[in-house]
């Protein structure tokens, strides 16, 4: 169930695209469809809005259940509700899913028009620009020409920043939790440790599986055992599961002794039902050419930060070795090299990478007082209290019916 | 003024330039920064290491980065403001000398204050055996934050040590100016201080 204050029961809905949109890569997707949902209502000056992006293996589904489906909670519905630090009392919350993902909006998965098939290993690599680029036509279309704040963790705070570049006058705030401004060498490493493991499934076949009617399930499976260890501290694993034997002893077996075993295992297993392949190599491949440095400012964060005009709050998990501390600090002090306004915390947290989806009242505390003022701020821009507010259907897609409607429990954690 | 300001802060505010450039090492709860965006419009920014203090910046809307100061300053680079501030900080710090090394690094001006232990309520409180407990020294000795008073003549000592270059000073007692025998009269110190040419 979903903790007091959620938004309740939401619908995911859908947004084609017909404009041609040029990626990174040199391709141009001739169309396209977004998978987003919205809490909250919009106001009249269309000025409260918050666009959330989602991590590596995340979706459009943030916040409440769907209808029929009380366990299957959106992936930061701690931190989205009314009353919670993201108050959709207040502010109007949009969820996106990415191009390339794989739980409604287009990838891998979907059927290219051009041959009628899937497109598979043929679907072009995305990245975090195109990501944004399409994001911003999706606020055009609901009417939103400049957000409150555009926030994310990990892969969802790199497109916070990236949004604060690419798009400095389309947004007030960017919240950038538990990210950093490039990967470093260590994590392009392990993103290609996970891709190794799914290419070289023999059920992978070149990336066209589905037509081959299989699923690389093994490869999935290690690609994600693999991610739970680099997202988790080693204190973290280490209370969370000791050296408990399952059987109470042991097996002298190659079946499961440990209980972090059996953990990951059921985390690979049940991510492998899940989660595209294809779409979690491109996803992987976004991470690892996220350089806004080298894209804006000449290898300088600095530098590239001197076209933002938002103001930021980063924060960082003190346990984080995969995102560590001093990668936020690196973004803080381009922030601050550019005098722009920076609150920046270091957030006290046992669980490592994950700790930014996770309880901490530290942590929600923060989040929620940094919101506090920018409520305060799109209330203050109003023309006048108690203006009549939009109708938040206007431009709203149509919705997904349940069978696309984001996976149980299919959001959690990811760089 | 909106905001309830101690009287050392308010002469710090005296000796900022309007519009100036302001970091503010252990920035507490961020009044003094609020207090000087509203009356010099400075580009403030504090440094602070409790996570509820930072928040309490946050809500004042002062900008705010959690850093650990006896570590150094790794991430400001040099002469990158105008003003660095240590208010009611430095006798604090474990890392004295360093972190008042790498105040005057960061900043083209430092401003120091503290509590002057060399007060004369303070000696009078020691020569009857006690230690002392006062306006500017509230804490007992068991639990004060304080872990390194010191008097005026030792901190121009250190200045003078570490090639720091004091401009100006100020002394108080309860709020009003003290000129005449400062480290007997004065109850809070005040500097203005630069990096030795």
């Amino acid at each position: 169930m979903t903790s007091p204050g959620s938004v309740g029961v939401v619908q995911a809905r859908l947004a084609e695209f017909d404009q041609p949109l040029a990626l990174s890569c040199g391709q141009t997707l001739p169309s396209y469809q977004l998978a987003y949902e919205t809490y909250g209502t919009l106001n009249a000056a269309h000025s409260n809005a918050i666009l959330i992006c989602h991590a590596l293996s995340g979706t459009h589904h943030v916040a409440g259940t769907y209808d029929g489906q009380p366990d299957n909670i959106g992936w930061w519905d701690n931190m989205v509700g009314p009353g919670k630090p993201v108050d959709t009392n207040r502010f109007f919350v949009v969820g996106v899913n990415n191009l390339g993902g794989c739980h409604g909006s287009t990838g891998p998965a979907s059927t290219n028009p051009a041959t009628g098939h899937p497109w598979g290993s043929s679907f072009p690599f995305v990245t975090v620009e195109d990501w944004v680029h399409a994001q911003a036509r999706l606020a055009d279309r609901l009417g939103i020409q400049r957000f409150a704040a555009v926030m994310g963790g990990s892969l969802g705070g790199m497109q916070a920043l990236q949004w604060s570049l690419a798009y400095p006058d389309r947004l007030s705030h960017a919240l950038v939790i538990a990210a950093a401004p490039k990967l470093s060498t260590q994590n392009i490493g392990f993103n290609e440790v996970a891709r190794q493991a799914i290419v070289t499934d023999p059920d992978f076949n070149g990336g066209n599986f589905i037509e081959a009617g299989v699923v690389p399930r093994r490869g999935l499976r290690l690609a994600r055992m693999l991610g739970h260890i680099t997202y988790l501290s080693d204190d973290a694993m280490h209370e969370k599961f000791g050296r408990e034997l399952v059987g109470g002893q042991q097996r002298f077996s190659l079946e499961v002794d440990f209980a972090i075993e059996s953990y990951l295992r059921y985390q690979g297993d049940k991510f492998s039902s899940r989660f595209d392949a294809n779409s979690y190599l491109i996803m992987t491949k976004a991470l690892d050419y996220f350089d806004p440095a080298a894209s804006f400012g000449e290898g300088d964060l600095s530098r590239a930060l001197s076209r933002a005009r938002a103001s930021f709050l980063v924060a960082s998990f003190n346990s984080d070795w995969r995102f560590s501390p001093a990668r936020s600090r690196e973004i803080v002090k381009a922030v601050l090299d550019n005098r722009l306004p920076v609150a920046y915390a270091e957030i006290d947290a046992p669980q490592g990478h994950d700790a930014f989806l996770m309880d901490n009242p530290d942590y929600q505390s923060l989040v929620a007082t940094y919101l506090q003022r920018v409520a305060a701020e799109c209330q203050a821009a109003l023309p006048l209290a108690g203006a009549a507010v939009a109708t938040t259907d206007t431009g709203l897609g149509p919705t997904l019916d349940k069978a696309t409607n984001a996976s149980a429990s299919s959001t959690m954690g990811g760089a | 003024m909106s905001t309830a300001i101690r009287a050392d802060q308010a002469a710090i505010a005296d000796w900022i330039r309007p519009g100036a450039s302001v970091l503010d090492l252990g920035c507490g709860d961020g009044s003094l920064l609020s207090y000087l965006q509203e009356r010099r419009g400075v580009r403030g920014y504090g440094v602070e290491n409790q996570p509820d203090k930072v928040i309490a910046c946050v809500a004042r809307g002062v900008n705010v980065i959690q850093y650990d100061l006896e570590a150094g300053l790794a991430g400001f680079d040099s002469r990158s403001f105008d003003h660095v501030i240590l208010s009611q900080t430095l006798q604090a710090v474990n890392n004295t000398a360093g972190v008042l090394a790498e105040m005057l690094r960061v900043g083209r001006e430092g401003i120091v204050s503290f509590p002057n232990f060399g007060y004369w309520r303070n000696r009078a409180q020691v020569l009857v055996g006690r230690m002392p407990v006062s306006r500017d020294l509230p804490h007992s000795w068991h639990n004060t934050p304080n872990v390194h008073l010191c008097t005026l003549h030792d901190f121009e000592a250190l200045c003078a040590e570490q090639g720091a270059q004091v401009l100006e000073r100020r002394v108080m007692t309860a709020g009003s100016q003290i000129n005449v025998l400062p480290n007997l009269l004065g109850s809070v110190a005040l500097y203005r201080v630069t990096a030795g040419i």
